[in-house]
C-alpha cells in the first residue's frame, strides 16, 4: 500500500515546529506502524535527510515509550492498542495519515514526535510508593488481599503511563494517570499507611505540572491502550474528599 | 513542594485552601454548589406547576413563598436568605468553572492540527457554553418574571397574569427563548449530575451506568416540568 504522511518536525524545543508531508511506497498491511516510520526514516537516511524521532522500545505493547497522535486519535484508530502493535492493515491504500506527538503544557515536545514525560515521575515520586519493613521477606499469604480488590488494584497497575490519556483529554489533564496510581496502591493493604498523603500529594504534583483538571469528559479511557476503568477517578475523588475532610490521622 | 506534609500545624483558613487549592478541590466546589442549584430548580419547577390548578391557586403559592419562615423571620427574609444562598452558589460555581476552564487551555498552548472530534457525550461537550447560555438566561428570567421590568405586564401582585402574558402566542421569540434555555439545562445537567456523583466519590463501574441512567432520566424529567407551562400557555392550554 501507498500511502501520503503528515508528520511533525520540530528539530528542538525551542522550534516552532511544522507538519511535512512524506510518501511511503509498498507499506506492508502486517507492518507495525512504527516499521512503517523506520522503513520511511531508511529511506530518510539514505537521501541524506534527518530522520523523524519517535520514542520507542519494548515494541510488545507494555513499556509506554511508544505513542503518536494518528490523525487525531492516541495511540491511533485501534482500541487498547499501542503504536507499536498498531498495524498498517487498518489503513487502507491511498490514505493520508497525520502524526504529532502527544501536546501538553507539561510534555513539552524534545524533538519531533518525542515529549518528555517527566511531569509522570513527578507525580509518581510524589506519592507512588508504599513503605515497606526491612528484614526478610514476608510469607508470600501474609497479608491476605480479598480476590476483588486484587483484581481492581492489578486492573489499574496495568497502565503502562505512556500518556495518551492526557493526549486525548480536553482538558489536558492527567487525571486517568494518577487516579490509576492512586487506585493500585489505595486498594491493597500495603497502600493504607500513605493513602491521605497519596492522594493529596500526588494531586498537589499533577496540579503543579501544568496539568489540566479533570471534568469527567471521558475521553480518556477509550484511547488508553490497556483500558483503565474511568472509575479510578472516583476512587481518587473519595480518597481526595476523605482526606481534606481529615488530614491529620 | 509537598507543602501538604507539614499537616499537623493546618489552621481552618489552610483546610479550606486546601479543600479549593487543588483541581480535585474545585470540582468539589463545583459539585456541592451544582447540587444545591438543582435542589432549587426542582422545588421551582413544582411550584410553576401550580399555574395548571389555576390563577388564584399560583398567585396564593407566589404570595405564600414570602411568608415561609415567619413569624419567626420577618415578612421575605426567608426568600433573601435563600437568594443570598443561590447568589453565593452560582458565584463559587462559575469561579471555579471559569478557573478550570483557563488552566485547561493553558494545558495544551499547542494546538492538534488533525483532532478527531471529543467523542464524550454533547452534553459533555457544551459544558462551558451551556453554562454561559444558563447564565444569561436567568439574568433576563429574573427581570423578566421577578422584577418585571421585561414582562408585558409587570404586575408583582398577579404573576399568573404575568406569565400569561408572557408566553401569548404572539410573543413566540419568548417562549423559543425558555425553550432553548430549558433543553440548555438538560444538557448541562445530565453530564452535570453524572460529574458531580463522580466528583463526590461514586467510584463503580454499575454505579457508573446508575448514575448515567439517574442524570438522563432526571434531566428530562426537569425539563418536562420547567418547559410545560410556556408551552401549555402559548398553545392555549392555561389562559
Amino acid at each position: 500500500m501507498n500511502l501520503t504522511l503528515r508528520i511533525w518536525r520540530q528539530p528542538d524545543p525551542h522550534d516552532k515546529g511544522r507538519m511535512v508531508t512524506y510518501r511511503v511506497t509498498d507499506v506492508s498491511p502486517d507492518m507495525s506502524f512504527l516499521e512503517m516510520l523506520d522503513m520511511l526514516n531508511e529511506r530518510l537516511t539514505l537521501d541524506g535527510e534527518e530522520p523523524v524521532a519517535f520514542d520507542h522500545d519494548c515494541r510488545e505493547g507494555i513499556c509506554g515509550m511508544c505513542g503518536l497522535m494518528i490523525n487525531g486519535v492516541a495511540h491511533g484508530p485501534e482500541r487498547a492498542t499501542t503504536t507499536c502493535q498498531l498495524h498498517m492493515r487498518q489503513f487502507k491504500d491511498g490514505d493520508t495519515i497525520d502524526v504529532e506527538p502527544w501536546r501538553a503544557r507539561a510534555f513539552p515536545v524534545v524533538r519531533d514526535l518525542v515529549v518528555d514525560r517527566s511531569a509522570f515521575d513527578r507525580i509518581i515520586q510524589a506519592g507512588g510508593y508504599v513503605s515497606a519493613p526491612t528484614g526478610s521477606a514476608p510469607d508470600a499469604h501474609a497479608v491476605p488481599v480479598p480476590k476483588a480488590d486484587a483484581d481492581a488494584a492489578f486492573e489499574a497497575a496495568t497502565c503502562i503511563g505512556c500518556g495518551a490519556c492526557v493526549a486525548a483529554c480536553p482538558n489536558g489533564s492527567a487525571m486517568l494517570f494518577t487516579a490509576a496510581k492512586v487506585t493500585h496502591l489505595g486498594l491493597l493493604p500495603q497502600g493504607q499507611p500513605e493513602r491521605r498523603d497519596r492522594v493529596l500529594d500526588m494531586v498537589a504534583a499533577h496540579d503543579e505540572a501544568g496539568f489540566g483538571g479533570c471534568t469527567n469528559a471521558g475521553e480518556c479511557t477509550p484511547a488508553c491502550p490497556k483500558g483503565i476503568p474511568l472509575e479510578v477517578i472516583g476512587r481518587l475523588n473519595r480518597d481526595h474528599l476523605k482526606a481534606t475532610a481529615r488530614p491529620t490521622r | 513542594m509537598h507543602w501538604t506534609n507539614r499537616r499537623s500545624e493546618l489552621s481552618v483558613t489552610d483546610m479550606v485552601l486546601l479543600a479549593t487549592r487543588s483541581t480535585v478541590g474545585k470540582k468539589t466546589v463545583m459539585a456541592v454548589t451544582g447540587i444545591i442549584l438543582v435542589l432549587f430548580l426542582v422545588a421551582h419547577m413544582l411550584g410553576n406547576l401550580k399555574v395548571f390548578v389555576g390563577a388564584e391557586s399560583f398567585d396564593h403559592y407566589a404570595h405564600w413563598l414570602r411568608t415561609i419562615g415567619t413569624p419567626v423571620l420577618p415578612d421575605s427574609w426567608y426568600l433573601w436568605i435563600q437568594r443570598l444562598v443561590l447568589t453565593a452558589c452560582v458565584v463559587a460555581h462559575i469561579w471555579a468553572a471559569t478557573v478550570l476552564a483557563v488552566r485547561a487551555r493553558r494545558a495544551r498552548p499547542v494546538r492538534y492540527a488533525h483532532r478527531r472530534p471529543v467523542q464524550g457525550s454533547y452534553a459533555a461537550r457544551t459544558m462551558r457554553w451551556g453554562g454561559v447560555i444558563i447564565a444569561l438566561f436567568v439574568v433576563y428570567h429574573i427581570l423578566d418574571l421577578t422584577t418585571g421590568h421585561l414582562n408585558p405586564v409587570g404586575d408583582r401582585q398577579h404573576p399568573y397574569g404575568n406569565v400569561v402574558a408572557d408566553f401569548a402566542p404572539e410573543r413566540w421569540y419568548v417562549t423559543l427563548f425558555y425553550v432553548l434555555a430549558v433543553v440548555s439545562l438538560g444538557f448541562h445537567l445530565r453530564h452535570g449530575m453524572f460529574s458531580a456523583l463522580r466528583t463526590l466519590g461514586q467510584q463503580t463501574a454499575a454505579g457508573e451506568r446508575r448514575a448515567r441512567g439517574a442524570s438522563l432520566g432526571f434531566a428530562v424529567a426537569l425539563c418536562a416540568g420547567y418547559l410545560s407551562v410556556p408551552l401549555a400557555v402559548t398553545l392555549g392550554l392555561v389562559s
